[in-house]
């Protein structure tokens, strides 16, 4: 039997983008990022208890350029997976799930997530 | 009619014998992970600098030895959970999907330790 020209059920492509998707995505994206993170701190807790030869290697590859922008990009993933995870928690305890809050909470998210990163990286 | 013996019936579990484990480890360790994360970062930032002299001094206090200890197993906990969604999501095919689980756990098990591995042998004052 042939699938082709049956009803199909609503899938993503015939709704307005709504910002709560973006940041559903966005989870997982970031977990899978922070999961591949989980791995540049491991190779680099084992480089220092390896001496300091070894540690100057591994510190060397962080600090070119590719290097720094990935550590960037990986603070950007831990703060935007913070807080939309305690989002995430917040939802399990049964509030704010109303379409007006998700909305609100996901900007809240967003610009909490900028604000993190930058202060991170520029006030010390 | 019931055909559910009164011991299955009181434990609840279904044919699977398990359904709430995952969503729960997952929720407790991203509790964790608030703390630890965030005790993560700011220590980063409250170091002088990312010497290797002076990393080996962080690491070998007990407390941020316990702290690292902690992160390194509720991260590779909350990770594995993580990862097995995602490919139980997009891996098909019985092979592939099981493969790609060990090969996950494995992984998993091996990152954490390795990193706790490194924490202690700082901590214990290994001469580096």
């Amino acid at each position: 039997m042939t699938n082709e020209g049956r009803p199909l059920s609503p899938f993503l492509s015939v709704y307005r983008w709504p910002i709560t998707m973006t940041l559903s995505i966005l989870h997982r994206v970031t977990g899978a990022g922070l999961s591949l993170g989980l791995v540049v701190l491991t190779l680099w807790l084992i480089s220092a208890a390896s001496g300091s030869a070894a540690y100057a290697q591994f510190y060397g590859l962080l600090q070119t350029a590719a290097g720094r922008l990935l550590l960037i990009a990986w603070s950007f993933a831990f703060f935007f997976h913070l807080s939309n995870g305690v989002r995430h928690l917040v939802w399990d305890v049964g509030r704010g799930f109303e379409k007006s809050q998700a909305n609100a909470s996901a900007w809240f998210v967003l610009v909490l997530t900028f604000v993190m990163t930058l202060s991170f990286w520029f006030v010390v | 009619m019931n055909l559910r013996s009164p011991l299955s019936h009181v434990l609840g579990s279904g044919s699977a014998k398990e359904g709430t484990d995952h969503w729960w480890a997952q929720r407790v360790t991203a509790l964790g992970l608030v703390f630890l994360g965030l005790w993560f970062l700011f220590a980063l930032q409250q170091l002088e600098s990312f010497d290797h002299a002076q990393v080996v001094r962080w690491v070998s206090q007990p407390f941020a030895g316990v702290m690292l200890v902690l992160l390194c197993l509720t991260l590779a906990y909350h990770s594995v959970l993580g990862i097995q969604v995602i490919i139980e999501d997009y891996v098909h095919g019985a092979f592939l999907k099981v493969a790609s689980l060990i090969l996950s756990k494995f992984a998993h098990i091996f990152v954490a330790f390795a990193g706790v591995y490194a924490v202690l042998k700082i901590s214990f004052g290994a001469d580096l």
